[in-house]
C-alpha cells in the first residue's frame, strides 16, 4: 500500500508538471510578444528597441525556453508565481484572495451533489422502471445537458427579480456575517451542483443496476436478509466503487463551472480571475490560476484513487 | 425394439426464432422515447441549418434602432433585442455555428484522440508515458479553463474556439484508443498477424480500430452535446463568436442586463441550447443502449 | 419419516425476447427429513429454475410462478407475502441455498465473518461476537484451516473449493432443515469436487438436515443421493430410490445419460452412447412427450397424445412414459 502512495504521489507531481509546462509553453508560443507575460502592451507598444532589449534580458526571454522555464519553475517552487501586471500585486496575492471564494461555493456543490445524488441514484435503480426512476432519470439528464450559466440567469431571474428573495450577486465572506452570507450563496450553489449531482444520480444508478444483477445479490436474497439490508450493506458498498471515480472528476467540473458561474452572479473567485485576466492579457495571473487548479485538481484525484483501496479490499493487495 | 433415429426425425421441434442484431439495435434504440425525441430534434436542427435562409423571417444583422427590446408580436415572434435585430432569425442563424462547432470540434478531437492514444498504447515505452501524462495534465484542467485559455491564446474567433475545443475534448478519444490496444495487444491473433509478417500499420488499423467502433460513436454523439455546451459558454464569456455574429451563448449573456424588461433575450437562446444538447445526450444513450448493453455505466 | 417439502404441480414460466419459456412445467416431488434427494437433469430442463421457485427467487418481471404448491412444514410459500417476513424468515432459516458459482457467489466486498455473523444475527439474534465466534467453529468444521485468522479474510483470498466451503458453513449456519445445494461441484475440479461432497454429507447428517442435490452429473447422485428425480423439459421424466434407477432405469432419456457414462463394472472396449439431438427448446412446446424426437423407443401414441402423466410402474418406481404404461417393456433394458 505504501509503495502504491509513493508512485501515485510520484506521478501526481508529474502531471502537476506536465500541466506546467504545458501552460508555460503555450503562453510562450502565443501570437504576440511572449513579453506580455510580464509587461502590458501599452508599455511593449511605447518602448524603444532599447528598451525592449532591456526587457527582455530582465525577464530572460532572450534565454532559450527550457532554461525560461527552470527559472520559472524555480520561482514557483519558492512560492512566487510572478507579478500581475494590473493589478500591481503578486500573482499569489490575487489568487490567495479569490481562491478562498470558489472553494467555499464549490466544496457546497461538492457535498450536496453527493449528500443528494447518491441516494436518488439508488432508489431510481432499486426502483427501476417506477415513476421514482423515470422523474429521477429525466431530471439528471436535464441536469446535465442544461446550460450552468442559462440556469443561472433563469434562478436570478425568477428568485432575486421576480420573487425578490434573494440577492442578485455580491460575495460576502461566512465569516464577516452568516446568514447574509448563505443568502447570497444559494443560487451560484443550486446552480452549480446541478451538473455534477445530475452526473453522480446517473452514474449511481448504473453501477446499482450492474450490482443488483450479480450472484452475491441473489445469495443474499437466499439468506433471508430484508430488501433495505441488501440495498445498504450488500449492493451500495459494491456500486460506489465507479461512482467514486466520478466523484473525482467532479471537482474538475466544480472549477469549469465557477468560471460561469461567477460571471453570472459576480462573484471575485478563481473563475473571474482568470476570465478577466485573459481579457486583459495578463497571462501571469492565468498561468498562476491554472497551475493552482490543476495542482487541486491532481491533489483530489490523488485522495480518490487512495479511497479506492480503502473500499475496495481487492485493490488493497497491489 | 430400438429404431434408428433419423436426421429427419430430429426436426419435430421448431429451432427458436432468431431476433436479427439489426432488428434488436432497432428495437432498443427506438424504445425510449426520449431518444426519438433526441433524433427528431437532431433532425430538426440540421434541416433548420441546411434552410436557415428560408426559414428565417429576417436578416440576423439588420438593426432596427427604432423597435429595440421589443416584446413578442405577429412581426416579431420572438421579439427583437437590444439593436431592434429578429431574435427568431438570430436564434435560426445561431443554429449553423452550434451545429458545424460541434460536429468540427469532436470530429477533430476524435480523429487527433485516436491517432494519439494508438501511438502511445502500440509503442508504449517513454512515447506512450509522455503522451499519456500530457492527456493526463489536460484532464486536469476545467474544459473550460483550457477551451477559455487557448482560444485566447490563438487570438479569438470562430475558428480558433473550435481548435481550442477540438484539443480539450481529446482525452476520452486517446484513452479509450490507448486502452483498447493495450487489451488487444495481449491478444493471441495479434501475434498470430505478426508471425505471418504484417505490419505495424496494418495490425492496427484492421485489427484493433474496428473493436472501438461501438463506444467511440457513443462518445462522438455525447461530446457533441459537450462541444455545444461549451461553445455557448464560451461565447457567453465573451470569447469566441462574439457580436454581431449571431450565437446563442453571446444572445444569452447580451440579454443578461435586460433581464427584468425583456427576460426572453436570455431565456430563449439558452432554451434552444439546452434542447439541442439534450437531444445529443439522449441519442448517444440510445446508441449506448443499442450497440452495447455492456458499455451501460461506464460512458 | 415425516414429510418435510411438498412440491405439486410446480409451473414457472419467464416472458423473453424469444417469446414464454416453460421453465418448469408441472413438476411434483417430496423430500423427507434428514433425507438426501437428488434432482437430476441436463443443462435448461428447469431444475434450478424449480429450486428458486421454492425459494420465491425467481426474478419477477420476466418470471413468474403460475401455478402449483409449495409445502414447507405444512404451510404454502407459495402463498405467503413476496419478500414478506415470514419468507424472510424461512430463508436461511428453515431453508438454504447454495449457489453453484463461488467465484461470485460472495459479496468482495464483505468480509467471510461479516456474511456469515449477519444470518446468524438476523435469524437467530446472536449478537456481533457471539455470531463471530459461532462463524469460526462453523470455519472449522467445514475445514478450513487456521480458521481464526482467515474469518477476517475476504473472497478473493480464497480458491474456489474454499470458497464453496464457506458457502456450505454460511448455509448451515442457522441449523436449517433443507439445504439446497444447486449444481454446488460443477465449477470446481475433479478432486475438489469429491471432498466437497463428502464434506456436504458429513455435516447434513450432522445437522440433521436434509439436502436437495441439483446436477447434471449422475456420478454424484449415485453416491449421495437415496432418492433421484429425472427431469426433462421442465418436467419430472422418472422418480424412485437410487438404487433402482442405476439398476433398471426405466425412462428412455435415463437410460440414454446411463449409456453415455463410463462404469468400472462393465465390460472393456463399449463404446459411449450418447443421446441424438439437442434438448428442446423451450419455447412453443408442443403438448406431446417432449424426448420424443430423441428417443429410440417411441411408439405411436409417443407423438398423438400429450405427455404421460407419472405413473408407478414398480415399487416407488415412477416413470412418464407411454411405453411403460403399454406394458411394452421387451424392448427396454
Amino acid at each position: 500500500m505504501t509503495a502504491y502512495l509513493i508512485r501515485r504521489l510520484i506521478q501526481s507531481a508529474l502531471i502537476i508538471l506536465f500541466t506546467s509546462m504545458v501552460v508555460f509553453t503555450a503562453a510562450r508560443f502565443l501570437p504576440g510578444d511572449p513579453a506580455l507575460v510580464y509587461v502590458s502592451r501599452d508599455a511593449l507598444v511605447k518602448a524603444s528597441p532599447q528598451q525592449l532589449e532591456a526587457i527582455r534580458h530582465e525577464f530572460g526571454l532572450d534565454r532559450p525556453i527550457p532554461v525560461q522555464y527552470i527559472h520559472w519553475l524555480g520561482g514557483v517552487l519558492k512560492g512566487d508565481l510572478g507579478r500581475s501586471i494590473f493589478f500591481r500585486t503578486s500573482v499569489r496575492d490575487e489568487i490567495s484572495k479569490a481562491l478562498p471564494k470558489t472553494l467555499y461555493i464549490g466544496s457546497i456543490a461538492f457535498i450536496i451533489s453527493i449528500v443528494f445524488g447518491m441516494p436518488l441514484g439508488i432508489i431510481a435503480a432499486v426502483r427501476r422502471g417506477k415513476w421514482p426512476d423515470t422523474v429521477t432519470t429525466f431530471l439528471a439528464n436535464l441536469g446535465i445537458t442544461a446550460p450552468q450559466f442559462w440556469v443561472g440567469i433563469l434562478l436570478v431571474l425568477v428568485f432575486s427579480l421576480y420573487l425578490g428573495w434573494l440577492p442578485i450577486y455580491g460575495f460576502v465572506s461566512p465569516f464577516d456575517d452568516l446568514g447574509e452570507s448563505l443568502q447570497h450563496v444559494i443560487l451560484p450553489v443550486v446552480c452549480l451542483q446541478l451538473y455534477p449531482m445530475a452526473a453522480v444520480a446517473r452514474q449511481t444508478r448504473s453501477a446499482m443496476l450492474e450490482v443488483i444483477r450479480q450472484d452475491y445479490i441473489r445469495t443474499a436474497w437466499a439468506k433471508g436478509l430484508k430488501e433495505r439490508q441488501i440495498i445498504i450493506k450488500h449492493a451500495v458498498r459494491n456500486a460506489i466503487i465507479p461512482v467514486i471515480t466520478l466523484i473525482g472528476m467532479n471537482v474538475r467540473n466544480i472549477f469549469g463551472g465557477s468560471v460561469l458561474i461567477e460571471k453570472v452572479f459576480n462573484i471575485p473567485g478563481m473563475g473571474r480571475l482568470a476570465v478577466d485576466a485573459l481579457f486583459s492579457q495578463d497571462y501571469a495571473i492565468v498561468q498562476g490560476v491554472i497551475l493552482v487548479t490543476s495542482a487541486v485538481v491532481v491533489f483530489s484525484n490523488l485522495i480518490v484513487d487512495l479511497s479506492y483501496g480503502w473500499i475496495d479490499p481487492r485493490i488493497r493487495q497491489d | 425394439m430400438e429404431k434408428e433415429i433419423q436426421e429427419s426425425d430430429l426436426e419435430f421441434d421448431e429451432a427458436p426464432r432468431r431476433v436479427s442484431s439489426w432488428k434488436r439495435f432497432r428495437r432498443v434504440f427506438f424504445g425510449r422515447k426520449v431518444v426519438i425525441y433526441g433524433v427528431v430534434v437532431i433532425s430538426l436542427l440540421v434541416i433548420t441549418v441546411i434552410f436557415t435562409p428560408l426559414l428565417a423571417p429576417y436578416d440576423p444583422y439588420t438593426t432596427n434602432v427604432r423597435n429595440i427590446l421589443a416584446p413578442p408580436s405577429t412581426a416579431h415572434w420572438l421579439g427583437t433585442d437590444t439593436l431592434g435585430r429578429d431574435i427568431l432569425s438570430r436564434i435560426i442563424y445561431g443554429s449553423r455555428n452550434a451545429l458545424f462547432i460541434g460536429l468540427i470540434a469532436v470530429g477533430f478531437a476524435a480523429t487527433a484522440g485516436m491517432l494519439l492514444g494508438l501511438i502511445a498504447g502500440y509503442f508504449g515505452g517513454i512515447i506512450g508515458a509522455v503522451i499519456m501524462r500530457i492527456i493526463d495534465s489536460i484532464q486536469s484542467i476545467p474544459m473550460i479553463m483550457f477551451a477559455v485559455t487557448i482560444a485566447a491564446f490563438l487570438g479569438g474567433g470562430l475558428q480558433n474556439v473550435v481548435i481550442a475545443l477540438g484539443i480539450a475534448l481529446i482525452a476520452p478519444y486517446a484513452r479509450l484508443m490507448c486502452g483498447q490496444v493495450l487489451s488487444v495487444k495481449q491478444n493471441d491473433y495479434i501475434l498470430r498477424a505478426k508471425a505471418i509478417g504484417a505490419s505495424d500499420f496494418r495490425i492496427m488499423f484492421k485489427h484493433i480500430v474496428p473493436n472501438c467502433f461501438p463506444p467511440l460513436i457513443v462518445l462522438m454523439t455525447m461530446q457533441v452535446g459537450h462541444a455545444i455546451l461549451s461553445e455557448a459558454s464560451l461565447s457567453f464569456l465573451g470569447i469566441g463568436i462574439k457580436p454581431p455574429a449571431a450565437a446563442w451563448g453571446s444572445m444569452v449573456s447580451e440579454g443578461y442586463q435586460y433581464l427584468l424588461r425583456s427576460p426572453q433575450l436570455s431565456i430563449v437562446p439558452g432554451l434552444a441550447i439546452m434542447i439541442v444538447v439534450f437531444a445529443y445526450n439522449m441519442a448517444g444513450d440510445g446508441l449506448r443502449d443499442a450497440l452495447d448493453p455492456k458499455l451501460r455505466g461506464t460512458l | 419419516m415425516t414429510v418435510l417439502l411438498e412440491v405439486k404441480n410446480l409451473k414457472t414460466q419467464f416472458n423473453t425476447e424469444a417469446g414464454l419459456v416453460k421453465a418448469v412445467d408441472g413438476i411434483s416431488y417430496e423430500v423427507y427429513e434428514q433425507e438426501i434427494v437428488g434432482l437430476v437433469g441436463e443443462s435448461g430442463c428447469g431444475k434450478s429454475v424449480s429450486q428458486l421457485s421454492v425459494m420465491q427467487l425467481i426474478p419477477t418481471p420476466p418470471g413468474k410462478i403460475v401455478e402449483g404448491e409449495v409445502l414447507f412444514e405444512g404451510k404454502d410459500l407459495l402463498k405467503l407475502p413476496e419478500n414478506g417476513a415470514e419468507i424472510r424468515a424461512i430463508r436461511g432459516g428453515k431453508i438454504a441455498m447454495i449457489f453453484q458459482e463461488p467465484m461470485t457467489s460472495l459479496n468482495p466486498v464483505m468480509s467471510i465473518n461479516q456474511q456469515i455473523s449477519e444470518m446468524m444475527q438476523i435469524h437467530q439474534g446472536l449478537t456481533a461476537s457471539e455470531a463471530r465466534k459461532r462463524s469460526i467453529e462453523l470455519l472449522a468444521e467445514v475445514g478450513i484451516p487456521a480458521a481464526e485468522s482467515r474469518i477476517d479474510d475476504y473472497p478473493h483470498q480464497f480458491s474456489g473449493g474454499m470458497r464453496q466451503r464457506v458457502m456450505i458453513a454460511m448455509g448451515l449456519s442457522c441449523n436449517p432443515k433443507l439445504l439446497i445445494a444447486d449444481e454446488p461441484t460443477t465449477a470446481l475440479d475433479v478432486t475438489t469436487q469429491a471432498v466437497l461432497l463428502e464434506l456436504m454429507k458429513d455435516m447434513v447428517e450432522r445437522f440433521n438436515t436434509a439436502l436437495v442435490i441439483v446436477t447434471h452429473n449422475l456420478g454424484v447422485v449415485a453416491r449421495y443421493a437415496t432418492r433421484i428425480y429425472v427431469m426433462y423439459a421442465g418436467r419430472v421424466v422418472e422418480s424412485g430410490k437410487t438404487k433402482d434407477i442405476f439398476s433398471q432405469p426405466l425412462h428412455p432419456y435415463t437410460i440414454g445419460l446411463l449409456k453415455c457414462i463410463p462404469r468400472l463394472d462393465e465390460v472393456r472396449g463399449r463404446r459411449l452412447v450418447p443421446i441424438k439431438g439437442l434438448p428442446p427448446n423451450l419455447v412453443r412446446m408442443p403438448p406431446r412427450c417432449a424426448f420424443f424426437p430423441r428417443c429410440p423407443y417411441r411408439i405411436d401414441r409417443c407423438h398423438k397424445e400429450p405427455w404421460p402423466p407419472l405413473s408407478r410402474v414398480r415399487a416407488e418406481h415412477d416413470v412418464s412414459c407411454f411405453v411403460h404404461m403399454e406394458g411394452k417393456v421387451s424392448g427396454l433394458n
